[in-house]
């Protein structure tokens, strides 16, 4: 009998902290790890291993997908426009109404849509593949790099430089 | 004086652990209303045919999309691409690599033109073409911007049933 209380009593508990877990992850901040040398400067500055123990963990807030307000400069994770099974990390270069210049001119930015682009410029497969993404798709404004602990710090807005902007 | 405060921590005590309820319980709706189903609000005239213009109440679940199982044919439930704090509810026409043909503007003139839905994105059409911005207008649409698919209606009563 008190080994089935007991029993039940795990049970109960982490069904609970599953609940709570899932929800605190999907609306407010969660964990994510960084693969590739997409972002290299910022993420993985030495990543000619491939090995997950070198990979970065980053803490996302979920805050901004209330309003969806983001602003040039935010690291954002977002589902492949390409492969809804991956994520992806960029930065976000030009926010709806901007211009971009690329290869082929200037484009503008379509409504509800954004522009990202790897810091790595060389490795990176972004908006300059598959053009811009809508908003939907972001999951998460990156805040922090979290692991490994000597790189512990804040992950900062940067503005891209503004030949890249065509206004 | 040791009465008084043995009275308010055995207050703060039981308001914690009624805290605690209600937010186990707001977890639990979350983890239902994003995982398995939930009622959706859905009007407009872009869906005529099969639902209303002033508002029918759907069920939509939220497993076969993650699973990648929706196919053409699916009534979805989907980020507008245009503004995302807003959803539209529309009909999947092809998914990634099949060619679709639609007409451009079928109340003017019968062009029509024919596409190839790229790799990732799928093509969804309003069932009432006349009033509806669909990929007609913005043309193929990640999969995932996919919410959820509708399956069946719950109200008005007498059109309750599967779509």
């Amino acid at each position: 009998m008190g080994l089935q209380n007991t029993i039940f009593n795990a049970f109960n508990k982490s069904i609970v902290f599953g609940l709570v877990g899932i929800t605190v992850t999907d609306r407010y901040a969660g964990v994510c790890p960084i693969r590739g040398s997409s972002m290299s400067p910022t993420f993985n500055p030495s990543s000619s291993s491939s090995s997950s123990f070198t990979d970065d963990y980053v803490f996302l807030e979920k805050f901004c997908l209330d309003k969806y307000k983001f602003s040039h400069g935010d690291v954002v994770i977002f589902s492949d426009p390409t492969n809804y099974k991956g994520r992806c990390v960029k930065r976000i270069v030009a926010m709806e109404g901007d211009y971009v210049s690329n290869v082929n001119g200037a484009t503008k930015v379509p409504e509800g849509h954004c522009w990202v682009e790897g810091d790595n410029s060389g490795f990176s497969s972004d908006s300059r593949t598959y053009g811009p993404i809508p908003l939907g798709l972001i999951e998460g404004r990156v805040t922090h790099v979290i692991w490994p602990p000597e790189r512990i710090k804040k992950v900062d807005r940067r503005i891209p430089p503004q030949e890249r902007l065509a206004f | 004086m040791s009465f008084l405060l043995g009275k308010w921590s055995a207050i703060a005590k039981e308001s914690i652990n009624r805290a605690a309820i209600v937010a186990k319980f707001l977890c639990l709706l979350h983890v239902t209303n994003t995982y398995i189903f939930s009622p959706t609000l859905v009007y407009g005239p872009s869906m005529l045919p099969t639902l209303n213009l002033t508002g029918d109440v759907v069920l939509s679940e939220y497993i076969s999309h993650r699973l990648g199982k929706v196919g053409p044919g699916d009534v979805v439930l989907i980020q507008s691409p245009e503004n995302p704090r807003k959803m539209i509810t529309k009909r999947i026409v092809a998914m990634e690599g099949e060619a679709v043909s639609f007409l451009v503007n079928p109340s003017r003139s019968d062009r029509s033109r024919t596409v190839v839905v790229p790799k990732g994105h799928v093509w969804i059409q309003g069932d009432n073409i006349y009033a509806s911005n669909d990929s007609r207008n913005f043309g193929p649409i990640p999969y995932g911007l996919i919410q959820g698919r509708v399956c069946c209606r719950v109200w008005p009563i007498d059109g309750f049933g599967s779509l």
